[in-house]
């Protein structure tokens, strides 16, 4: 089966979504997600799906999961790109998603990604927290 | 199907005075020149008719608006009712223009068939009967093309009521005015909606000064609109928040869910310019 | 009311769900539903055809093109011979917080379609037919 594959961009994760995914497929991308974040160490994690013209209430809770459970790994999760008409139904389905940050663009989601990041770094202090979590940029 | 051809051979062999006696008549049922149609423009379309309804009755089909052999002269008169629309005549003058050809029709057809009584009876109503269809077909066209127009100047007005400006950099503007419906909402969330998307702003304003009432309803689209604004990742402020409203929504216990309000369009303007990092000085002269 | 087309889809598995979003996708296009009517209608398909396949032990989905004279409209019947829905009004109330899988499916579908219809008892398998017009 086909994987959505996941980009390695410094400390954060990339996965852009361009497919109508099947059941199996989503499952495998929060597997594939969470076992990348432990294995880099990974803070930080976007996703895009910009390219998306459907979500229905198991991808929404899947993104919902992804989000839930990076954020127990301690990477921060942001959701890009969402289109108008996604946004309109899913409001309507009854899904607001609490919970999941997102960001208008790839660009702006790097951005909170990387503030988030140096606010971490800050409240770390002196500790280097890539020596910390054994990762190499 | 000799029935047809008997009017398909009058029109053949009088065609051009066909043509010239049923623009005689079309002109004298206005009393002479109509300023809203040029007289070129009628005689062109009084010749592609005859010609048209000659190629349809010589194919030998019976009248069916769908058929390949009437599509010609069916699409003809379609654009035909769709140019009487834009250019102000009613309903009725424009299946006149079909009616009108009846008389010298009919004229001809006594002419040529004066001496058999039943051919001549035959005739007149097969002719009288296909032309009261496609003055049929006219007015229905007619009505359609109206019915276009009304859709799509609602569809411009809606548009026109709502503008979304854009305030500065990132900052959008939305100004309500009037009642707020369901129809209306959606269409205008729709259109913010896409705004922000193609300008990259992350600030809405949305602004109900201009909103009389806030009803449950209209609470509910506002908070819609709020829900999907944030699920793009954009935030909103809701401006022109004015007490009565305040003390309505408080009433029905909506759950603002953490959305600022502000009671003017520049205390939201002020705030949405400090989120977004920008400091506004006035240097000393 | 006029039947203008119809025909069956097979909702055996999950990659079903994908062809039945795109199938609708494809018909909501071709009625130039807006862009957002067309999203709630594929959106709808998709919640209630999951439920079909996973809830209802799989099913079919037929699908009718209808004019009422005056505009166009999609039909969709979702039908399977599954367990059936024991409570239907508990179904139907919004569950999302429950973390339920069927409940949220059917009262959010429910808001994003014109018309909507279910029957359903225990034993005797599970109909949704949902509807949404230009």
């Amino acid at each position: 089966m086909d994987r959505i594959p996941i980009l390695q961009m410094g400390e954060f994760l990339l996965v852009t979504i361009q497919v109508d995914m099947h059941d199996q497929l989503a499952l495998a991308l929060q597997d594939d997600l969470t076992s990348k974040i432990e294995k880099s160490g990974a803070r930080g994690v976007l996703i895009d799906i910009s390219a998306l013209e459907m979500v229905d209430s198991f991808i929404g809770r899947l993104i919902a999961n992804i989000s839930g459970m990076s954020r127990i790994l301690d990477a921060q999760t942001v959701l890009v790109g969402m289109q108008p008409a996604v946004a309109i139904t899913l409001v309507e389905l009854g899904l607001s998603l609490t919970g999941v940050k997102t960001a208008l663009n790839v660009e702006r989601g790097m951005h909170f990604l990387r503030a988030a990041r140096a606010d971490d770094r800050r409240e770390a202090g002196g500790l280097s927290s890539e020596a910390a979590h054994g990762f190499t940029e | 199907m000799a029935q047809q051809s008997r009017t398909a051979a009058i029109l053949t062999k009088h065609r051009d005075d066909l043509n010239a006696e049923w623009m005689k008549s079309l002109q004298a049922a206005v009393g002479g020149k109509d300023s809203r149609i040029s007289e070129s423009q009628l005689k062109e379309q009084t010749a592609q008719f005859t010609a048209l309804l000659l190629a349809a009755l010589q194919a030998g089909e019976a009248f069916n608006a769908k058929s390949s052999e009437w599509k010609a002269i069916t699409h003809f008169l379609e654009e035909v009712s769709k140019s009487r629309v834009a250019q102000g005549f009613s309903s009725d003058e424009t299946a006149m223009f079909i009616f009108s050809f009846k008389k010298p029709l009919f004229a001809r057809l006594r002419q040529e068939l004066g001496k058999d009584a039943e051919a001549l009876a035959e005739e007149t109503w097969a002719a009288t009967d296909l032309l009261d269809r496609m003055g049929m077909l006219t007015v229905r066209a007619f009505q359609k093309t109206r019915e276009d127009v009304i859709n799509r100047q609602q569809m411009e007005m809606l548009e026109l009521s709502t503008p979304v400006v854009k305030l500065w950099d990132g900052v959008l503007a939305l100004p309500m005015i009037g009642t707020l419906d369901s129809a209306r909402t959606q269409i205008v969330m729709e259109s913010l909606l896409q705004r922000i998307v193609d300008t990259g702003s992350e600030l809405a304003i949305i602004d109900i000064t201009g909103v009389p009432t806030v009803d449950t309803l209209v609470a509910q689209h506002l908070l819609k609109t709020v829900t999907a604004i944030r699920l793009m990742g954009a935030d909103c402020i809701i401006s022109g928040v004015r007490p009565q409203i305040a003390q309505t929504i408080v009433h029905l216990g909506v759950d603002l869910q953490g959305v600022t309000t502000k009671a003017t369009l520049a205390d939201a303007l002020s705030l949405a310019l400090k989120r977004s990092g920008y400091v506004v000085s006035r240097p000393k002269v | 009311m006029a039947l203008l087309s119809s025909d069956d889809l097979p909702l055996r598995n999950e990659h079903d769900i994908v062809m039945v979003r795109q199938a609708v996708r494809k018909m909501t296009q071709q009625l130039t539903f807006s862009l957002v009517d067309q999203t709630k209608m594929v959106t709808a398909a998709s919640e209630l055809a999951r439920n079909t396949v996973v809830y209802g032990g799989g099913g079919i989905l037929t699908w009718e093109i209808h004019s009422d004279g005056l505009r166009k409209g999609l039909r969709l019947t979702f039908k399977d011979e599954g367990p059936g829905i024991p409570n239907l009004d508990l179904a139907m109330t919004d569950g999302w917080t429950s973390g339920g899988g069927m409940g949220m499916g059917l009262s959010g579908a429910k808001r994003l379609v014109n018309e909507f219809e279910i029957d359903s008892a225990p034993g005797a398998g599970t109909r949704v037919t949902i509807v949404r017009w230009k």
